[in-house]
């Protein structure tokens, strides 16, 4: 499957946004009524309601052309260890998280530390849309449309200093209202990290919302990272702390088994995982009989992002 | 003893029904598109969770046998050992059939990479002759031998553990539960058979007393 990029696209190619929207919306729709006919029941949960508080945000570039995985799905099935290992339970655990106001404190190599409210950040940024795809190191993957902005623009914006080298971010960490963090099963809070070029390559994202909302609790709200050319777990998500440093990060899941989960964690179907194969993937959303997917380098979007790590053994800084 | 017999029957029945009622479950919520974002992936964790539950089961009924003094859970031990075989099938099947999609070249690049795969399959391989064997003609006809070949469900319950184990990311609470179980079954029949034994020893000695 091929992400159209940096190359100009005609506009007259273009679908626009409302047509795409609309005409996946129908297309769902029509879906929905045909299964319903014939399975009674299949696809009765809620359905996402159109004209969202962000339908008006224009796409942005690197979107992929991919039919976008369906909104349920997406906001049910998440690895959110801070309320539980399960992935289907967050949902229902996570709406006990207080998400407004909230501030993010930046701090380390910038000229420009402080607290910073969500509402100014979104303000001084303007939003955009972003169809990503979005691979799990655990082998499934689906494809969501992201609204937020380069987390590039925001770090310019922060005047990092010349020993700026890496970023390293911070999840929320309370106990009180996320469970999982009163268990071991990872050191709390979670961090992740980046490093400076890759936290300012164009196609990372801080996100606050997705399929024309706000983002779900459960899906990280309200601030959280993606990263689309590496495995889920980078893409941190509340995050309440951004910190420039000179030295390499720790990371959650890195300190957790290192030699299962390097600090790269860049998407590659030639690297398998220690205990399983990275080759394929699963699309969420498919029947039991819609076959696996082929996992591409970088997640597909080698175009973009395969130079930030020339000369690198890939094997090695996995 | 015919109404012995026929009340026999219905038992049997009954729990034939109640083997076959995870099955069902699991055909209803496929026909109606419940099972999720990941279904392929719900099938495999309910299929491998029944197998392991069945297993469970099927070593359970020799302590209950004993601490119960009644001879009836034996007479159910062939059936829920079979049940335990079918889901194991099942979960196999999901491997091969709907994750692999029959694609062989795809399984042969992701078995190696992947060896928990190899371990449950190792422990599949086990259960088969156990199936086969099953019969009261096979019993007959291996005599002696046919226990020992039997013991090795509990090899299969080794390697099953080791296959769940090996598979979960992080979150080992459901397969620590299993192995903690399925340990304290293994070491009822260890004490069993020891305190046997011990039995045949001393009325050995009390012979060449005498």
């Amino acid at each position: 499957m091929l992400i159209k990029t940096e190359k100009t696209i005609p506009a007259s190619e273009i679908t626009g946004q409302s047509q795409f929207l609309s005409r996946r919306k129908f297309i769902w729709a029509a879906a929905g009524t045909a299964a319903a006919g014939l399975a009674g029941g299949l696809l009765s949960g809620p359905v996402h309601a159109a004209g969202g508080e962000y339908a008006d945000v224009p796409r942005g570039p690197y979107s992929a052309q991919l039919p976008v995985t369906d909104f349920d799905y997406v906001a049910n099935y998440t690895n959110y260890y801070e309320f539980t290992t399960n992935k289907e339970d967050s949902t229902r655990l996570a709406k006990a998280l207080p998400v407004s106001p909230w501030s993010v404190t930046v701090e380390g190599e910038v000229d420009k530390k402080g607290v910073f409210h969500l509402e100014d950040l979104l303000k001084q940024h303007p939003l955009q849309e972003r169809v990503y795809r979005f691979r799990c190191v655990e082998a499934w993957s689906m494809v969501v449309p992201w609204i937020g902005f380069p987390l590039g623009d925001l770090l310019k914006s922060l005047q990092p200093t010349s020993r700026a080298r890496y970023v390293q971010f911070t999840t929320l960490y309370k106990p009180d209202v996320m469970p999982g963090q009163r268990s071991s099963v990872l050191d709390w809070p979670y961090v992740e990290g980046l490093r400076i070029d890759e936290a300012m390559h164009p196609l990372t994202l801080l996100v606050t919302g997705m399929y024309d909302d706000p983002l779900p609790k459960q899906n990280g709200a309200p601030l959280r990272l993606i990263v689309p050319w590496k495995y889920g777990f980078k893409s941190i998500k509340a995050i309440v702390r951004i910190r420039l440093q000179e030295t390499m990060p720790k990371t959650a899941w890195n300190m957790s088994a290192p030699g299962e989960y390097g600090f790269y964690a860049n998407v590659n179907p030639l690297v398998p995982h220690p205990r399983w194969s990275q080759r394929t993937e699963r699309v969420l959303g498919g029947s039991i009989f819609t076959p696996k997917r082929k996992t591409e380098l970088f997640n597909g979007y080698s175009e973009q992002v395969a130079k930030l790590y020339a000369g690198m053994d890939l094997k090695k800084y996995f | 003893m015919a109404i012995g017999k026929i009340q026999g029957r219905v038992y049997r029945f009954l729990v034939f029904i109640a083997c076959l009622l995870p099955f069902f479950c699991l055909l209803i919520d496929t026909l109606l598109g419940r099972l999720g974002a990941n279904p392929v992936e719900t099938l495999h964790f309910r299929t491998g969770d029944w197998t392991l539950r069945f297993l469970c089961l099927t070593l359970a009924l020799r302590p209950a046998r004993v601490l119960s003094g009644q001879n009836w859970p034996l007479r159910f031990r062939r059936m829920v050992g079979l049940f335990t075989f079918f889901y194991a099938t099942l979960h196999m099947l999901v491997y091969v059939a709907l994750d692999q999609s029959f694609s062989w070249a795809q399984i042969r690049d992701e078995i190696p990479e992947t060896p928990y795969v190899i371990v449950g399959l190792l422990a599949y391989l086990l259960l088969t002759p156990l199936a086969l064997t099953s019969t009261k003609k096979m019993q007959r006809r291996l005599g002696r031998n046919w226990k020992k070949l039997h013991s090795l469900i509990y090899g299969a319950a080794l390697l099953a553990l080791g296959h769940y184990f090996w598979l979960v990311k992080k979150d080992y609470s459901e397969p620590l539960f299993y192995t903690i179980l399925i340990l304290l079954l293994l070491g009822f029949r260890v004490a069993q058979a020891r305190r046997k034994r011990r039995r045949i020893r001393n009325s050995a000695q009390l012979l060449g007393d005498g």
